[in-house]
């Protein structure tokens, strides 16, 4: 078993931690460049792409589901979102946008990776404020409050648990495909893997792969922790069959 | 972007002039993503069933099999597909095992809610009538999940079809391959004709289920509201 072996060598090489060269440099332009051969800088550019797309999905995806949610129009089309995202491979987004006017690396990722994560914030969102009790709504339209009021002051919190799962899934589902950033001249940890395929080292391969399952696997454990905390207790329940 | 042609050379994103060039490599790769797909969801079922309803039978192993699966499912394909080269080698094996055992998640996990779906009551008259266990599961307990075990398989073969091109890594991606190598050389139409046909192939492969799915439970056609597929709650990711 020499490529465990070697998975083993390259992981406990301190060098591939930190690179031969530093963690960072400057790339031609003058910007913050991530040195493709240290793990750390890996990790850190691979996360930094995978909150960049969920941060765009997310300041897109949550207006319009809470809008949406509200006025409880629009599933049909939440549901065709979703199920256009499953049928399109992320590769073909990749190649498509490198080939376009966006050029290839970190950008075309990020757009990429962004797209993907939006449905699963915009149906979670959607369901959430759509499925709150109708009798909950109209008292608190009985009570005199403004359309306003009635979403953010009751229908969001009573949202909140899926809307956090929506997050969660979109988040864990973005770590999980910026690796193929790779195959586009992107970085993050797949650079780890593609590099070891093409010079014939499996051992690397191994060890990439290791390292972004658990690092898919952590971020998941984490975010877990966090949706549990943001939902009330009493609605964990609910929360759990949702997820 | 400019690209390999420099200024004004045409390079549009659709030619008939490419399909009339390469139309034989395109059927190929489409011949090898479709044959990939269709063994792997048929490995898949065969394991899935099985599986699921051994979990059915015995609580105690549900409890670990979706948990199991769970998890699985978080690691991303990519990453399988490293971890699975350095013992299977690159090609046509890893992809496949790595396809098969992202549907398989999906499967079991559908299967067994529908299984645990069926109405009680209906399980209680089929036993008050003297029905064996076995008896039980196939002619009552699995007709009556069909609708959630179809709804899995429609995820899970739209999702296997995009899956397959991610076998780039290991060389054996299918039209992954074509989107590839047209990237590289920056030929807009190999990649625009791969991803459009990719797209068509998980309509036209959805489509079949979905009519399949309709001959083989006749009783759905006529109460379709009542019998709608629970979606199936697939968390995590297979990019």
């Amino acid at each position: 078993m020499s490529t465990i072996g070697d998975a083993w060598a390259y992981l406990t090489d301190p060098l591939s931690w930190v690179g031969s060269h530093g963690m960072f440099g400057t790339a031609l332009d003058g910007s913050l460049r991530f040195q493709q051969d240290s793990i750390v800088a890996l990790t850190l550019e691979h996360l930094y792409m995978s909150f960049a797309a969920v941060g765009i999905a997310a300041a897109v995806a949550l207006p319009l589901g809470l809008w949406l949610g509200h006025i409880r129009r629009g599933g049909g089309v939440t549901t065709v979102v979703s199920n256009v995202s499953r049928a399109m491979p992320t590769l073909a987004l990749l190649t498509l946008f490198s080939a376009s006017a966006i050029g290839f690396g970190n950008r075309a990722v990020i757009i990429a990776a962004a797209l993907f994560a939006f449905p699963p914030i915009l149906t979670n969102t959607f369901t959430g404020m759509a499925d709150v009790d109708a009798d909950v709504r109209e008292a608190a339209f009985g009570q005199g409050m403004t359309r306003l009021q009635v979403a953010l002051r009751v229908e969001l919190p009573l949202a909140v648990p899926l809307i956090a799962a929506g997050l969660r899934t979109s988040t864990t589902q973005t770590v999980a495909t910026v690796p193929l950033a790779a195959l586009v001249a992107g970085g993050g940890l797949g650079v780890i893997i593609n590099t070891g395929v093409a010079t014939q080292r499996y051992g690397q391969v191994l060890a990439g792969g290791v390292l972004i399952a658990v690092l898919c696997l952590g971020i998941d454990a984490l975010l877990a922790r966090a949706q549990r905390a943001v939902t009330p207790a009493p609605l964990r329940r609910a929360a759990v069959v949702a997820a | 972007m400019r690209g390999v042609y420099g200024r004004g050379v045409d390079n549009p994103w659709l030619s008939l002039d490419y399909l009339r060039r390469s139309g034989d490599e395109v059927w190929e790769h489409l011949a090898i993503h479709t044959t990939l797909t269709l063994e792997a969801m048929a490995l898949a079922i065969a394991l899935a069933l099985p599986l699921a309803m051994l979990a059915r039978r015995s609580p105690r192993l549900s409890g670990p099999i979706l948990g199991l699966t769970g998890a699985l499912y978080t690691v991303p394909s990519f990453a399988l597909f490293a971890l699975l080269a350095p013992f299977t080698g690159i090609g046509r094996t890893t992809v496949l095992i790595g396809l098969v055992a992202y549907a398989l998640l999906v499967l079991v996990r559908n299967t067994l809610v529908g299984l645990q779906g069926v109405d009680p009551d209906v399980v209680d008259a089929a036993r008050g009538l003297g029905y064996s266990p076995t008896r039980l599961l196939l002619t009552v307990e699995l007709p009556n999940a069909l609708p959630s075990i179809v709804a899995g398989l429609r995820i899970a073969t739209v999702s296997t079809v995009a899956l397959v091109t991610v076998g780039v890594v290991v060389g054996y991606g299918g039209l992954g391959q074509l989107m590839f190598r047209g990237m590289q050389s920056n030929y807009r139409a190999q990649i625009a004709t791969s991803a459009l046909l990719c797209l068509a192939l998980a309509l036209v492969l959805d489509l079949a289920i979905v009519l399949l799915a309709r001959w083989a439970m006749p009783w759905a056609r006529t109460r379709r509201d009542r019998v709608r597929a629970p979606r199936a709650r697939v968390r995590g990711a297979a990019a």
